[in-house]
């Protein structure tokens, strides 16, 4: 592959559930060795992007257009049949919840063993040894007990590794991993963040990252994707993001967060309003009826425009946002 | 008790332990959900428990509440023993403490009406009807709801403005302590801090004590006035928020502290992280000494045999560590 050419190219990508466009025009490059994190709240069509790259839609949403690409080769327009091959071999995906993403009737180290032996037509003897070597891996200690052990018997850090060493062991272009920590308590947290950050140095996988802990994304990623209301809103460096903001939505979301050393017992900053529901949107600007900087001119839908290196932003009040200190 | 000056905290609980027994194959072994927890709570005051999953943390809420039943140990309400209050005694207890859960879509019959989910807690301690429908009036107002809620379902409402029911229906019989459990945990980002604002504004109006459980440390810092750090049934650390954060002494305290990331990344990057090795261990079978010993970096001999007591640290918190807090006085290794 060309180093230029991005591991992962979505273009202008649309999702409709029941008529209402929950993702609208979404645009996300991700590069080898890159960690993009896609940032939102419940609704937002996060997830539903996420998933759109393997066709792994549910059944009420419909890909309505754009393209994904992988390494150039378009993703969108391949057959089923075609788009087998690439699952679980050059993407692989984890999920949030590690316990109900595992088969509860298969043991830990089959799991893991499953995409070699379907993608390269490993034996099973060959097979083990692979898998047991990658659960060392991802910090599995006594892996060979544990590859025989079911879902059941493993604590929810386990088989969130578990799902991480099945996800790697064909050593994907791309791992797109959708809250991979948010059912895990902090310490062993932090453990599952160390190891995607060493398996993005080590083997140069692109990473997809969907969260909507700001903790995680200032911890974690490179590039960052902020969406609202099924756009992205704002784009860029992870620095960029959290230092100078461009959208308003970004700058609010920050800003009611507490602070580890900010003034304790303050009323923090709120954003007005309800989260709304998917298809519920104002027209124009998606977030303008909680917007403090709202008017007339948001009822146009604005365009992502760049406002720094590789930072864009959707918003015709930008230049204003550093206003809402 | 010691003649102390400030006035009797309002929840005092004396070494509880809360102990589940186990059948079947482990028929002798007894789970050690919270194995001697002892702590104030002063009136007007927050304090926040903190810990991962199975420390027991919601057990020692549930324990106050009378929700668990204690093993041993005492829960006193105002000076009072409550501990093995039962029946109607405990139910009059209802006027005094309130829980607000998780979940507010779970703590809502999806089928009761907004003003009838928040007047039930006044039906059942047989209020009027007239009276009923004027304190719901009130309290929407209070938890800053418009008036259209009383006549909605929990389906018509939002996350955030569910909660804000939940914590209306807490509110009716004008407790004096809450028990928040996780309160924000289940709500959007962008919510969260709204409802952080309506507690803090609540408690300031109407003098409430919270006890304030939460995994995230951030929302405790912010809210808590002391707080207790939980490990496998036992305080590892406790102390005003301002020390505990600036100045934690136990190990724990400091992994966990360091391992939370921070919403900004310059720092982010320039922190040195503490990550722990291996997993929580089971409540089943905890280790005789210092339960935090199997993921301790600083452990010595004595730790395995002896479990350490909590010892005022000169930093203000008091730790139960034998290296960072000795017993004996000796000097407070850095």
């Amino acid at each position: 592959m060309n180093a230029a050419e991005p591991v992962l190219a979505m273009r202008d990508v649309a999702i409709e559930i029941g008529g209402a466009r929950v993702v609208d025009g979404v645009s996300i490059t991700a590069s080898a060795g890159r960690i993009v994190a896609l940032v939102g709240e419940s609704g937002c069509g996060k997830s539903l992007t996420a998933l759109s790259i393997l066709r792994l839609l549910p059944k009420a949403a419909r890909f309505t257009g754009g393209t994904v690409e992988l390494g150039g080769r378009v993703l969108s327009a391949m057959s089923e049949e075609q788009l087998a091959g690439v699952r679980g071999d050059e993407v692989a995906i984890i999920f949030q919840e590690p316990i109900a993403s595992l088969n509860p009737l298969m043991r830990a180290g089959e799991q893991v063993e499953e995409a070699l032996r379907l993608h390269r037509g490993l034996g099973s003897a060959e097979a083990r040894r692979e898998a047991i070597a990658m659960m060392t891996r991802v910090g599995i200690s006594d892996a060979e007990r544990r590859a025989e052990q079911y879902p059941f018997e493993l604590s929810g850090g386990m088989c969130q590794r578990i799902m991480i060493a099945a996800a790697l062991i064909c050593r994907p272009k791309l791992l797109i991993a959708d809250e991979p920590t948010t059912a895990l308590d902090v310490t062993i947290q932090a453990q599952i963040l160390d190891l995607m950050r060493d398996l993005r140095q080590s083997a140069g996988t692109a990473i997809l990252v969907i969260t909507h802990d700001m903790g995680v994304v200032a911890d974690l990623a490179d590039d960052v994707c902020i969406m609202y209301g099924g756009r992205i809103v704002e784009s860029g460096p992870v620095d960029a993001i959290f230092e100078e903001p461009r959208h308003p939505y970004t700058k609010l979301l920050l800003a009611t967060i507490p602070k580890l050393d900010g003034p304790r017992k303050v009323d923090l900053k709120t954003i007005a309003g309800v989260v709304p529901a998917a298809g519920t949107w104002p027209d124009g600007c998606r977030f303008r009826n909680r917007c403090p900087l709202a008017d007339e001119a948001c009822a146009t839908v604005p365009p992502l425009v760049e406002v720094g290196p590789d930072h864009d932003t959707a918003c015709w009040h930008s230049t204003r946002v550093a206003e809402l200190a | 008790m010691a003649l102390a000056e400030s006035p009797q905290p309002l929840l005092q609980v004396r070494d509880l332990k809360v102990h589940f027994p186990l059948r079947g194959a482990h028929k002798d072994a007894t789970v050690k959900a919270v194995d001697g927890i002892s702590f104030d709570v002063p009136a007007g005051r927050t304090v926040a428990i903190v810990g991962e999953s199975g420390c027991g943390k919601s057990t020692t809420a549930y324990a106050v509440l009378g929700l668990e039943k204690p093993t041993s140990g005492q829960v006193l309400f105002d000076g009072r023993d409550i501990t093995h209050l039962r029946g109607r005694d405990r139910q009059a207890l209802a006027s005094e403490m309130q829980i607000v859960f998780q979940d507010p879509s779970a703590a809502l019959d999806p089928k009761m009406t907004i003003g009838d989910s928040v007047a039930e807690p006044l039906a059942i301690a047989g209020r009027p009807r007239q009276e009923r429908r004027r304190r719901v009036a009130e309290l929407l107002d209070r938890v800053g709801l418009s008036q259209t809620f009383a006549a909605r379902l929990p389906n018509a409402l939002s996350g955030g403005q569910r909660q804000r029911v939940v914590i209306a229906r807490a509110l009716a019989l004008s407790p004096r302590l809450l028990v928040l459990d996780e309160p924000v945990s289940a709500l959007d980002v962008s919510i969260r801090s709204q409802i952080l604002n309506l507690l803090l504004e609540l408690q300031r109006d109407l003098g409430l004590t919270y006890l304030f459980i939460s995994h995230d440390l951030s929302v405790v810092r912010h809210i808590a006035d002391d707080a207790l750090v939980l490990y496998l049934g036992t305080i590892a650390e406790r102390g005003p928020v301002d020390a505990l954060f600036e100045a934690p002494r136990h190990p724990y305290t400091q992994a966990l502290l360091s391992a939370i990331p921070l919403p900004d990344p310059a720092r982010q990057r320039r922190r040195e992280r503490i990550v722990l090795k291996g997993e929580l261990p089971s409540a089943l079978d905890p280790p005789v000494g210092c339960p935090f010993i199997g993921r301790c970096p600083i452990s010595i001999d004595r730790c395995a045999r002896v479990r350490p007591p909590l010892v005022p640290c000169p930093t203000g918190t008091e730790a139960a560590c034998h290296v960072r807090a000795p017993a004996d006085g000796g000097v407070v290794g850095l």
